[in-house]
Protein backbone atom coordinates (compact mmCIF):
# COMPACT_ATOMS: atom_id res chain seq x y z
CA UNK A 1 0.00 0.00 0.00
CA UNK A 2 1.15 3.57 -0.73
CA UNK A 3 1.68 6.15 2.00
CA UNK A 4 -0.79 8.29 1.08
CA UNK A 5 -3.99 7.04 3.01
CA UNK A 6 -6.19 9.61 4.65
CA UNK A 7 -8.64 6.58 6.47
CA UNK A 8 -7.18 3.65 8.20
CA UNK A 9 -9.64 0.98 9.90
CA UNK A 10 -8.17 -1.62 11.67
CA UNK A 11 -10.00 -4.62 12.77
CA UNK A 12 -12.93 -2.33 13.74
CA UNK A 13 -15.48 -4.74 15.63
CA UNK A 14 -18.61 -3.95 17.16
CA UNK A 15 -21.48 -5.62 18.64
CA UNK A 16 -25.05 -4.03 19.36
CA UNK A 17 -26.22 -7.07 22.41
CA UNK A 18 -24.90 -10.02 20.78
CA UNK A 19 -25.18 -9.28 17.03
CA UNK A 20 -21.95 -8.54 15.43
CA UNK A 21 -22.26 -5.79 13.38
CA UNK A 22 -18.42 -5.03 12.52
CA UNK A 23 -16.53 -8.26 13.22
CA UNK A 24 -12.74 -6.72 12.64
CA UNK A 25 -13.29 -4.61 9.45
CA UNK A 26 -10.02 -3.58 7.83
CA UNK A 27 -10.05 -0.60 5.11
CA UNK A 28 -7.82 1.93 3.63
CA UNK A 29 -9.27 5.13 1.55
CA UNK A 30 -7.12 6.56 -0.11
CA UNK A 31 -6.14 10.38 -0.45
CA UNK A 32 -7.88 12.23 -2.67
CA UNK A 33 -9.86 8.99 -4.56
CA UNK A 34 -13.69 8.38 -3.82
CA UNK A 35 -13.87 5.36 -2.15
CA UNK A 36 -17.37 3.41 -1.92
CA UNK A 37 -18.77 0.81 0.71
CA UNK A 38 -21.36 -1.28 -0.72
CA UNK A 39 -22.95 -4.38 1.18
CA UNK A 40 -26.86 -5.43 1.67
CA UNK A 41 -29.32 -3.31 4.06
CA UNK A 42 -27.99 -3.77 7.81
CA UNK A 43 -24.59 -5.15 7.01
CA UNK A 44 -22.92 -2.01 8.99
CA UNK A 45 -22.29 0.40 6.34
CA UNK A 46 -23.83 2.78 8.28
CA UNK A 47 -22.02 1.93 11.39
CA UNK A 48 -18.72 2.42 9.94
CA UNK A 49 -19.44 5.64 8.88
CA UNK A 50 -20.73 6.55 12.60
CA UNK A 51 -17.36 4.86 14.12
CA UNK A 52 -14.79 7.03 12.23
CA UNK A 53 -17.32 10.59 12.84
CA UNK A 54 -17.06 8.86 16.81
CA UNK A 55 -20.55 8.55 16.60
CA UNK A 56 -20.32 5.24 18.04
CA UNK A 57 -17.45 4.11 19.83
CA UNK A 58 -15.98 0.53 18.22
CA UNK A 59 -15.57 -2.32 21.20
CA UNK A 60 -12.01 -3.09 18.88
CA UNK A 61 -10.02 -1.94 16.73
CA UNK A 62 -7.90 1.31 15.68
CA UNK A 63 -9.25 3.95 13.20
CA UNK A 64 -6.50 6.73 12.02
CA UNK A 65 -7.08 9.94 10.05
CA UNK A 66 -3.88 11.48 8.47
CA UNK A 67 -1.89 8.75 10.47
CA UNK A 68 -3.41 9.93 14.07
CA UNK A 69 -5.46 7.52 16.38
CA UNK A 70 -9.18 8.93 16.74
CA UNK A 71 -10.39 5.65 18.68
CA UNK A 72 -10.53 6.74 21.49
CA UNK A 73 -10.47 10.39 21.50
CA UNK A 74 -12.41 12.66 24.19
CA UNK A 75 -15.36 15.02 22.75
CA UNK A 76 -13.88 18.15 22.24
CA UNK A 77 -11.20 16.20 20.36
CA UNK A 78 -13.53 14.76 18.07
CA UNK A 79 -15.19 17.99 17.32
CA UNK A 80 -11.41 19.13 16.44
CA UNK A 81 -11.47 16.25 14.20
CA UNK A 82 -14.77 16.45 12.86
CA UNK A 83 -14.04 19.65 11.86
CA UNK A 84 -11.99 18.20 8.46
CA UNK A 85 -14.76 16.00 8.02
CA UNK A 86 -18.30 17.00 6.15
CA UNK A 87 -21.58 14.68 5.90
CA UNK A 88 -24.21 14.38 4.33
CA UNK A 89 -26.72 12.36 5.80
CA UNK A 90 -29.65 9.60 3.99
CA UNK A 91 -32.49 12.21 4.51
CA UNK A 92 -30.44 14.67 4.55
CA UNK A 93 -30.90 15.57 8.68
CA UNK A 94 -31.65 19.15 7.79
CA UNK A 95 -32.17 20.98 11.00
CA UNK A 96 -35.75 21.84 10.59
CA UNK A 97 -35.97 25.08 12.87
CA UNK A 98 -33.34 26.72 10.67
CA UNK A 99 -33.91 28.36 6.94
CA UNK A 100 -32.06 26.58 4.14
CA UNK A 101 -29.26 29.56 4.48
CA UNK A 102 -28.91 28.49 7.99
CA UNK A 103 -28.81 25.16 7.43
CA UNK A 104 -25.76 25.53 5.08
CA UNK A 105 -24.02 28.03 7.02
CA UNK A 106 -24.53 26.22 10.11
CA UNK A 107 -20.94 24.47 10.53
CA UNK A 108 -19.46 27.63 9.83
CA UNK A 109 -20.81 29.56 12.51
CA UNK A 110 -20.99 27.20 14.99
CA UNK A 111 -17.53 24.91 14.26
CA UNK A 112 -15.53 27.64 12.51
CA UNK A 113 -16.96 30.70 14.49
CA UNK A 114 -17.12 32.88 11.15
CA UNK A 115 -19.08 35.99 11.91
CA UNK A 116 -23.07 35.16 10.73
CA UNK A 117 -23.23 37.64 8.13
CA UNK A 118 -20.13 36.41 6.85
CA UNK A 119 -20.91 32.78 6.75
CA UNK A 120 -24.66 33.66 4.85
CA UNK A 121 -22.37 35.09 1.94
CA UNK A 122 -20.60 31.82 1.74
CA UNK A 123 -23.55 29.50 2.58
CA UNK A 124 -25.00 31.31 -0.57
CA UNK A 125 -21.70 30.91 -2.96
CA UNK A 126 -21.91 26.77 -1.69
CA UNK A 127 -25.61 26.71 -2.53
CA UNK A 128 -25.11 28.75 -5.97
CA UNK A 129 -22.56 25.38 -6.24
CA UNK A 130 -25.38 22.74 -5.97
CA UNK A 131 -27.64 24.43 -8.54
CA UNK A 132 -29.50 26.38 -5.51
CA UNK A 133 -30.67 30.16 -6.52
CA UNK A 134 -30.88 32.86 -3.45
CA UNK A 135 -34.82 32.13 -3.79
CA UNK A 136 -34.34 29.02 -1.79
CA UNK A 137 -32.24 30.67 0.93
CA UNK A 138 -35.53 31.30 3.03
CA UNK A 139 -37.21 28.88 2.79
CA UNK A 140 -37.60 26.16 5.65
CA UNK A 141 -36.69 22.83 4.55
CA UNK A 142 -39.64 21.34 5.20
CA UNK A 143 -41.03 22.98 1.80
CA UNK A 144 -37.98 21.57 -0.17
CA UNK A 145 -38.46 18.36 -2.62
CA UNK A 146 -36.10 15.11 -1.72
CA UNK A 147 -33.85 16.25 -4.66
CA UNK A 148 -33.38 20.19 -2.74
CA UNK A 149 -32.72 18.77 0.27
CA UNK A 150 -29.94 16.62 -0.95
CA UNK A 151 -28.73 19.40 -2.66
CA UNK A 152 -28.83 21.68 0.56
CA UNK A 153 -27.38 18.70 2.76
CA UNK A 154 -24.38 18.90 -0.22
CA UNK A 155 -24.18 22.35 0.33
CA UNK A 156 -24.11 22.06 4.27
CA UNK A 157 -21.29 19.33 3.70
CA UNK A 158 -19.30 20.72 1.92
CA UNK A 159 -19.26 24.42 3.72
CA UNK A 160 -16.46 24.73 5.98
CA UNK A 161 -14.19 22.66 3.06
CA UNK A 162 -14.24 19.61 4.70
CA UNK A 163 -10.68 17.31 3.57
CA UNK A 164 -12.98 14.00 3.79
CA UNK A 165 -16.55 14.06 2.49
CA UNK A 166 -18.95 11.04 3.72
CA UNK A 167 -21.78 10.50 1.80
CA UNK A 168 -24.79 7.95 3.01
CA UNK A 169 -26.55 6.68 0.27
CA UNK A 170 -26.93 9.72 -1.66
CA UNK A 171 -29.29 8.28 -3.85
CA UNK A 172 -31.65 6.81 -2.06
CA UNK A 173 -34.98 8.02 -2.05
CA UNK A 174 -34.39 10.04 -5.17
CA UNK A 175 -35.61 9.37 -9.31
CA UNK A 176 -33.08 7.88 -11.11
CA UNK A 177 -32.55 11.31 -13.01
CA UNK A 178 -32.44 12.99 -9.77
CA UNK A 179 -29.70 10.65 -8.61
CA UNK A 180 -27.98 10.85 -11.51
CA UNK A 181 -27.78 14.72 -11.02
CA UNK A 182 -26.78 14.45 -7.59
CA UNK A 183 -24.03 11.84 -8.35
CA UNK A 184 -22.53 14.92 -10.80
CA UNK A 185 -22.99 17.19 -8.45
CA UNK A 186 -20.87 14.86 -5.66
CA UNK A 187 -17.92 13.96 -8.54
CA UNK A 188 -18.03 17.59 -9.68
CA UNK A 189 -17.58 18.90 -5.97
CA UNK A 190 -15.37 16.23 -4.61
CA UNK A 191 -13.01 17.35 -7.35
CA UNK A 192 -13.09 20.62 -7.39
CA UNK A 193 -12.23 20.48 -3.43
CA UNK A 194 -9.81 18.13 -3.97
CA UNK A 195 -10.94 16.38 -0.67
CA UNK A 196 -11.08 12.65 0.09
CA UNK A 197 -14.31 11.13 -0.24
CA UNK A 198 -16.20 7.96 1.85
CA UNK A 199 -19.54 6.54 0.54
CA UNK A 200 -21.31 4.24 1.10
CA UNK A 201 -24.60 2.62 -0.81
CA UNK A 202 -26.09 -0.49 -2.70
CA UNK A 203 -26.79 1.64 -5.93
CA UNK A 204 -24.70 0.32 -8.14
CA UNK A 205 -25.12 2.83 -10.81
CA UNK A 206 -24.35 5.10 -8.36
CA UNK A 207 -21.27 3.23 -7.29
CA UNK A 208 -19.98 3.41 -10.88
CA UNK A 209 -20.56 6.96 -11.31
CA UNK A 210 -19.22 8.50 -8.07
CA UNK A 211 -16.49 5.63 -7.09
CA UNK A 212 -12.88 5.32 -7.76
CA UNK A 213 -12.49 2.81 -5.69
CA UNK A 214 -14.87 -0.09 -3.94
CA UNK A 215 -14.79 -1.91 -1.11
CA UNK A 216 -17.37 -4.63 -0.27
CA UNK A 217 -18.67 -5.28 3.13
CA UNK A 218 -20.45 -8.77 4.00
CA UNK A 219 -20.50 -10.58 7.33
CA UNK A 220 -18.81 -7.21 9.43
CA UNK A 221 -15.74 -8.00 6.97
CA UNK A 222 -14.45 -5.83 4.11
CA UNK A 223 -14.30 -9.37 0.94
CA UNK A 224 -13.34 -7.33 -1.44
CA UNK A 225 -11.49 -4.28 -2.34
CA UNK A 226 -10.19 -3.13 -6.05
CA UNK A 227 -10.97 -0.77 -8.26
CA UNK A 228 -14.31 0.28 -9.51
CA UNK A 229 -13.60 -0.92 -13.08
CA UNK A 230 -12.22 -4.11 -11.85
CA UNK A 231 -15.71 -4.54 -10.19
CA UNK A 232 -16.97 -6.79 -12.91
CA UNK A 233 -14.11 -8.92 -12.77
CA UNK A 234 -13.92 -9.31 -9.21
CA UNK A 235 -13.77 -13.23 -9.41
CA UNK A 236 -16.12 -13.09 -5.99
CA UNK A 237 -18.97 -14.91 -5.78
CA UNK A 238 -20.51 -12.57 -3.28
CA UNK A 239 -19.26 -9.28 -5.39
CA UNK A 240 -20.90 -10.85 -8.43
CA UNK A 241 -24.40 -11.75 -6.49
CA UNK A 242 -24.86 -8.31 -5.20
CA UNK A 243 -24.12 -6.21 -7.98
CA UNK A 244 -26.06 -8.07 -10.45
CA UNK A 245 -28.37 -8.20 -7.92
CA UNK A 246 -29.63 -12.16 -7.58
CA UNK A 247 -31.25 -13.74 -4.44
CA UNK A 248 -29.80 -16.85 -5.69
CA UNK A 249 -26.19 -16.69 -4.12
CA UNK A 250 -23.72 -17.33 -1.43
CA UNK A 251 -25.48 -14.11 0.68
CA UNK A 252 -28.53 -15.16 1.61
CA UNK A 253 -30.95 -12.16 3.28
CA UNK A 254 -32.11 -12.90 6.40
CA UNK A 255 -35.83 -12.30 6.21
CA UNK A 256 -35.65 -10.41 9.46
CA UNK A 257 -32.64 -8.82 9.06
CA UNK B 1 -33.44 -20.02 41.93
CA UNK B 2 -34.86 -19.00 38.71
CA UNK B 3 -37.43 -16.75 40.26
CA UNK B 4 -34.66 -14.40 41.33
CA UNK B 5 -33.70 -13.93 38.09
CA UNK B 6 -36.43 -11.49 37.18
CA UNK B 7 -35.73 -9.30 40.27
CA UNK B 8 -32.27 -8.98 39.53
CA UNK B 9 -33.15 -8.07 35.83
CA UNK B 10 -34.98 -5.27 37.15
CA UNK B 11 -33.06 -4.06 39.75
CA UNK B 12 -29.87 -3.97 37.38
CA UNK B 13 -31.81 -2.35 34.58
CA UNK B 14 -33.49 0.03 37.17
CA UNK B 15 -29.45 1.10 38.21
CA UNK B 16 -28.90 1.36 34.81
CA UNK B 17 -31.21 3.70 33.90
CA UNK B 18 -30.68 5.96 37.05
CA UNK B 19 -26.74 5.73 36.27
CA UNK B 20 -27.34 7.05 32.83
CA UNK B 21 -30.13 9.66 33.75
CA UNK B 22 -27.17 10.86 36.25
CA UNK B 23 -24.89 11.36 33.71
CA UNK B 24 -26.81 13.02 30.74
CA UNK B 25 -28.16 15.17 34.34
CA UNK B 26 -24.33 16.26 35.11
CA UNK B 27 -23.34 16.52 31.41
CA UNK B 28 -26.19 19.11 30.79
CA UNK B 29 -25.93 20.98 34.22
CA UNK B 30 -21.47 21.16 33.18
CA UNK B 31 -23.11 22.72 29.93
CA UNK B 32 -25.06 25.34 31.58
CA UNK B 33 -22.28 26.61 33.20
CA UNK B 34 -19.68 26.64 30.28
CA UNK B 35 -19.47 28.64 27.98
CA UNK B 36 -20.07 29.01 24.91
CA UNK B 37 -23.35 29.78 25.57
CA UNK B 38 -26.16 30.28 23.11
CA UNK B 39 -28.52 33.33 23.73
CA UNK B 40 -30.56 33.29 21.24
CA UNK B 41 -31.52 29.97 22.19
CA UNK B 42 -32.27 30.31 25.33
CA UNK B 43 -34.13 33.08 24.73
CA UNK B 44 -36.14 31.61 22.19
CA UNK B 45 -36.65 28.42 24.82
CA UNK B 46 -37.53 31.54 27.99
CA UNK B 47 -40.20 33.05 24.98
CA UNK B 48 -41.90 29.45 24.43
CA UNK B 49 -41.97 27.68 27.95
CA UNK B 50 -42.72 31.37 30.02
CA UNK B 51 -44.67 33.04 27.40
CA UNK B 52 -46.83 30.24 25.51
CA UNK B 53 -47.34 28.66 28.84
CA UNK B 54 -49.54 31.84 30.43
CA UNK B 55 -53.14 31.25 29.58
CA UNK B 56 -52.58 27.19 30.21
CA UNK B 57 -51.61 27.96 33.49
CA UNK B 58 -53.51 30.69 34.56
CA UNK B 59 -56.67 28.97 33.64
CA UNK B 60 -55.27 26.41 35.91
CA UNK B 61 -54.71 29.06 38.72
CA UNK B 62 -58.06 30.82 38.31
CA UNK B 63 -60.10 27.85 38.60
CA UNK B 64 -57.86 26.62 41.39
CA UNK B 65 -57.77 29.87 43.36
CA UNK B 66 -61.82 29.38 43.05
CA UNK B 67 -62.55 26.08 43.72
CA UNK B 68 -60.07 26.51 46.90
CA UNK B 69 -62.62 29.23 48.41
CA UNK B 70 -65.72 27.43 48.02
CA UNK B 71 -64.32 24.01 48.95
CA UNK B 72 -62.74 25.48 52.43
CA UNK B 73 -65.95 27.94 52.87
CA UNK B 74 -67.97 25.20 52.91
CA UNK B 75 -66.07 23.37 54.83
CA UNK B 76 -65.55 26.28 57.46
CA UNK B 77 -68.97 27.40 58.14
CA UNK B 78 -69.67 24.64 59.98
CA UNK B 79 -67.68 25.72 62.74
CA UNK B 80 -67.96 29.46 61.84
CA UNK B 81 -64.80 30.03 60.68
CA UNK B 82 -65.18 31.56 57.35
CA UNK B 83 -62.73 33.78 57.90
CA UNK B 84 -60.07 30.97 57.28
CA UNK B 85 -61.13 31.09 54.05
CA UNK B 86 -58.45 33.99 52.27
CA UNK B 87 -55.51 32.39 54.32
CA UNK B 88 -56.29 28.71 53.60
CA UNK B 89 -56.35 30.06 49.76
CA UNK B 90 -53.49 32.13 49.91
CA UNK B 91 -51.20 29.44 51.82
CA UNK B 92 -52.43 26.48 49.31
CA UNK B 93 -51.80 28.42 46.22
CA UNK B 94 -48.29 29.91 47.10
CA UNK B 95 -46.79 26.81 49.18
CA UNK B 96 -48.49 24.15 46.74
CA UNK B 97 -50.71 24.44 44.07
CA UNK B 98 -49.46 27.17 42.63
CA UNK B 99 -45.93 25.46 41.78
CA UNK B 100 -47.28 21.89 41.55
CA UNK B 101 -50.13 22.38 39.45
CA UNK B 102 -48.23 25.04 37.30
CA UNK B 103 -45.44 21.87 37.24
CA UNK B 104 -47.84 19.29 36.09
CA UNK B 105 -49.05 21.71 33.19
CA UNK B 106 -45.91 22.64 32.27
CA UNK B 107 -45.24 18.93 31.83
CA UNK B 108 -47.71 18.46 29.41
CA UNK B 109 -47.08 21.36 27.51
CA UNK B 110 -43.47 21.88 27.43
CA UNK B 111 -42.13 18.19 28.69
CA UNK B 112 -43.90 16.57 25.58
CA UNK B 113 -42.75 19.18 22.84
CA UNK B 114 -39.40 19.06 24.23
CA UNK B 115 -39.35 15.18 23.73
CA UNK B 116 -40.97 14.91 20.68
CA UNK B 117 -38.77 18.03 19.14
CA UNK B 118 -35.47 16.42 20.43
CA UNK B 119 -36.63 13.00 19.74
CA UNK B 120 -37.59 13.65 16.38
CA UNK B 121 -34.38 14.98 15.80
CA UNK B 122 -32.56 12.25 16.87
CA UNK B 123 -34.69 9.48 14.75
CA UNK B 124 -33.89 11.96 11.55
CA UNK B 125 -30.36 11.62 12.40
CA UNK B 126 -30.37 15.83 13.17
CA UNK B 127 -28.35 14.97 16.42
CA UNK B 128 -25.67 13.43 14.55
CA UNK B 129 -25.70 16.01 12.00
CA UNK B 130 -24.85 18.12 14.93
CA UNK B 131 -22.25 16.18 15.79
CA UNK B 132 -20.63 16.26 12.51
CA UNK B 133 -21.22 20.17 12.11
CA UNK B 134 -18.75 20.41 15.36
CA UNK B 135 -21.32 21.24 18.09
CA UNK B 136 -22.14 19.57 20.87
CA UNK B 137 -25.63 18.56 20.66
CA UNK B 138 -25.78 18.51 24.63
CA UNK B 139 -24.55 22.02 24.49
CA UNK B 140 -26.93 23.10 21.65
CA UNK B 141 -29.67 20.95 22.47
CA UNK B 142 -29.96 20.43 25.87
CA UNK B 143 -28.55 23.26 27.80
CA UNK B 144 -30.82 26.11 26.70
CA UNK B 145 -33.38 24.54 27.45
CA UNK B 146 -32.62 23.86 30.81
CA UNK B 147 -31.52 26.95 31.49
CA UNK B 148 -34.95 28.16 30.60
CA UNK B 149 -37.31 25.91 32.13
CA UNK B 150 -35.26 26.59 35.38
CA UNK B 151 -35.81 30.28 35.08
CA UNK B 152 -38.86 30.98 33.63
CA UNK B 153 -40.89 28.53 35.95
CA UNK B 154 -40.59 30.86 38.91
CA UNK B 155 -41.89 33.49 36.98
CA UNK B 156 -44.61 31.23 35.66
CA UNK B 157 -45.60 30.40 39.24
CA UNK B 158 -45.34 33.89 40.97
CA UNK B 159 -47.85 35.06 38.18
CA UNK B 160 -49.83 31.74 38.68
CA UNK B 161 -49.81 32.52 42.60
CA UNK B 162 -51.45 36.24 41.92
CA UNK B 163 -54.17 34.63 39.26
CA UNK B 164 -55.35 32.18 41.88
CA UNK B 165 -55.63 34.20 44.94
CA UNK B 166 -57.58 36.39 42.47
CA UNK B 167 -59.70 33.62 41.65
CA UNK B 168 -60.22 32.66 45.37
CA UNK B 169 -61.26 36.78 45.87
CA UNK B 170 -63.48 36.76 42.97
CA UNK B 171 -65.40 33.92 44.26
CA UNK B 172 -65.53 35.08 48.20
CA UNK B 173 -66.26 39.08 47.27
CA UNK B 174 -68.97 38.20 44.70
CA UNK B 175 -70.45 34.88 45.59
CA UNK B 176 -69.56 34.12 49.05
CA UNK B 177 -70.40 38.18 49.81
CA UNK B 178 -66.82 38.52 51.90
CA UNK B 179 -66.58 42.26 52.44
CA UNK B 180 -64.03 42.96 49.54
CA UNK B 181 -61.07 45.11 51.90
CA UNK B 182 -61.41 42.85 54.76
CA UNK B 183 -60.78 39.65 52.69
CA UNK B 184 -57.38 40.91 50.92
CA UNK B 185 -56.61 42.36 54.63
CA UNK B 186 -56.81 38.51 55.75
CA UNK B 187 -55.29 37.63 52.76
CA UNK B 188 -51.50 39.56 53.52
CA UNK B 189 -52.33 39.36 57.29
CA UNK B 190 -51.16 35.89 58.02
CA UNK B 191 -48.56 35.43 54.44
CA UNK B 192 -45.01 35.08 55.24
CA UNK B 193 -42.19 35.67 52.64
CA UNK B 194 -40.99 32.48 52.75
CA UNK B 195 -44.71 31.28 51.65
CA UNK B 196 -43.99 32.76 48.26
CA UNK B 197 -40.28 31.74 48.52
CA UNK B 198 -40.43 28.55 48.68
CA UNK B 199 -43.03 27.96 46.39
CA UNK B 200 -40.84 29.99 43.59
CA UNK B 201 -37.70 27.45 44.99
CA UNK B 202 -40.18 24.57 44.14
CA UNK B 203 -41.15 25.84 40.74
CA UNK B 204 -37.05 26.30 39.68
CA UNK B 205 -36.86 22.73 40.78
CA UNK B 206 -39.97 21.50 38.53
CA UNK B 207 -38.80 23.46 35.47
CA UNK B 208 -35.41 22.37 35.85
CA UNK B 209 -37.48 18.34 36.31
CA UNK B 210 -39.30 19.11 33.28
CA UNK B 211 -37.03 20.19 30.83
CA UNK B 212 -34.62 17.12 31.75
CA UNK B 213 -36.90 14.94 31.60
CA UNK B 214 -38.50 15.77 27.83
CA UNK B 215 -34.33 16.62 26.80
CA UNK B 216 -33.70 12.84 28.68
CA UNK B 217 -36.54 11.00 26.87
CA UNK B 218 -35.61 12.93 23.33
CA UNK B 219 -32.21 12.53 23.09
CA UNK B 220 -31.95 8.33 23.98
CA UNK B 221 -35.42 7.93 21.37
CA UNK B 222 -35.06 5.14 19.80
CA UNK B 223 -37.05 3.55 16.91
CA UNK B 224 -39.02 6.38 13.85
CA UNK B 225 -42.41 7.32 14.97
CA UNK B 226 -43.07 5.05 17.66
CA UNK B 227 -39.96 5.69 19.70
CA UNK B 228 -40.97 9.66 19.33
CA UNK B 229 -43.77 8.38 20.53
CA UNK B 230 -42.83 6.63 23.41
CA UNK B 231 -40.63 8.89 24.55
CA UNK B 232 -42.88 12.30 24.65
CA UNK B 233 -45.23 9.99 26.94
CA UNK B 234 -42.06 8.60 29.47
CA UNK B 235 -41.28 12.24 30.04
CA UNK B 236 -44.55 13.56 31.01
CA UNK B 237 -44.96 10.43 33.41
CA UNK B 238 -41.86 10.74 34.78
CA UNK B 239 -42.07 14.42 34.95
CA UNK B 240 -45.11 14.37 36.80
CA UNK B 241 -43.69 11.61 39.03
CA UNK B 242 -40.34 13.16 39.94
CA UNK B 243 -42.57 16.52 40.67
CA UNK B 244 -44.98 14.80 42.93
CA UNK B 245 -41.95 13.55 44.97
CA UNK B 246 -39.61 16.27 44.95
CA UNK B 247 -42.36 18.30 46.19
CA UNK B 248 -42.94 16.17 49.24
CA UNK B 249 -38.65 16.02 49.36
CA UNK B 250 -38.59 19.82 49.10
CA UNK B 251 -42.05 20.95 51.69
CA UNK B 252 -40.28 18.49 54.31
CA UNK B 253 -37.09 20.63 53.74
CA UNK B 254 -39.09 24.46 54.10
CA UNK B 255 -41.70 23.17 56.73
CA UNK B 256 -40.61 20.05 58.32
CA UNK B 257 -40.05 21.45 61.65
Amino acid sequence: MTGAQKITLKGVAKAFGDKHVLAGLDLDVPAGQSTVIIGGSGSGKSVTLKCILGLIRPDAGTITIDGEDVTDLSRSQKEEVNRRIGMLFQSGALFDSLSVVDNVAFGLIQGKRIARREAQAIALDKLAQVGLGREVADLSPDELSGGMRKRVGLARAIATDPEIIFFDEPTTGLDPIMGAVIDELIVKTVKEMGATALSITHDMASVRRIGDRVAMLHDGKIIWNGAVAEIDQSGNEHVDQFIHGRAEGPIKMGVRA
Amino acid sequence: MNFLRPIGRVAISFLEATGRLALFTFRGVSHCVRPPFFPRLILRQMIDIGYFSLPVVGMTAIFTGMVLALQSYSGFARFNAESAVATVVVLSITRELGPVLAGLMVAGRIGASIAAEIGTMRVTEQVDALTTLSTNPVKYLVAPRLIAGTLMLPCLVLIADIIGVFGGYLISVFKLDFNATNYLQLTWEFLKPMDVISGLVKAAVFGFIVTLMGCYHGYNSRGGAQGVGRATTNAVVSASMLILAANYVLTSIFFGD
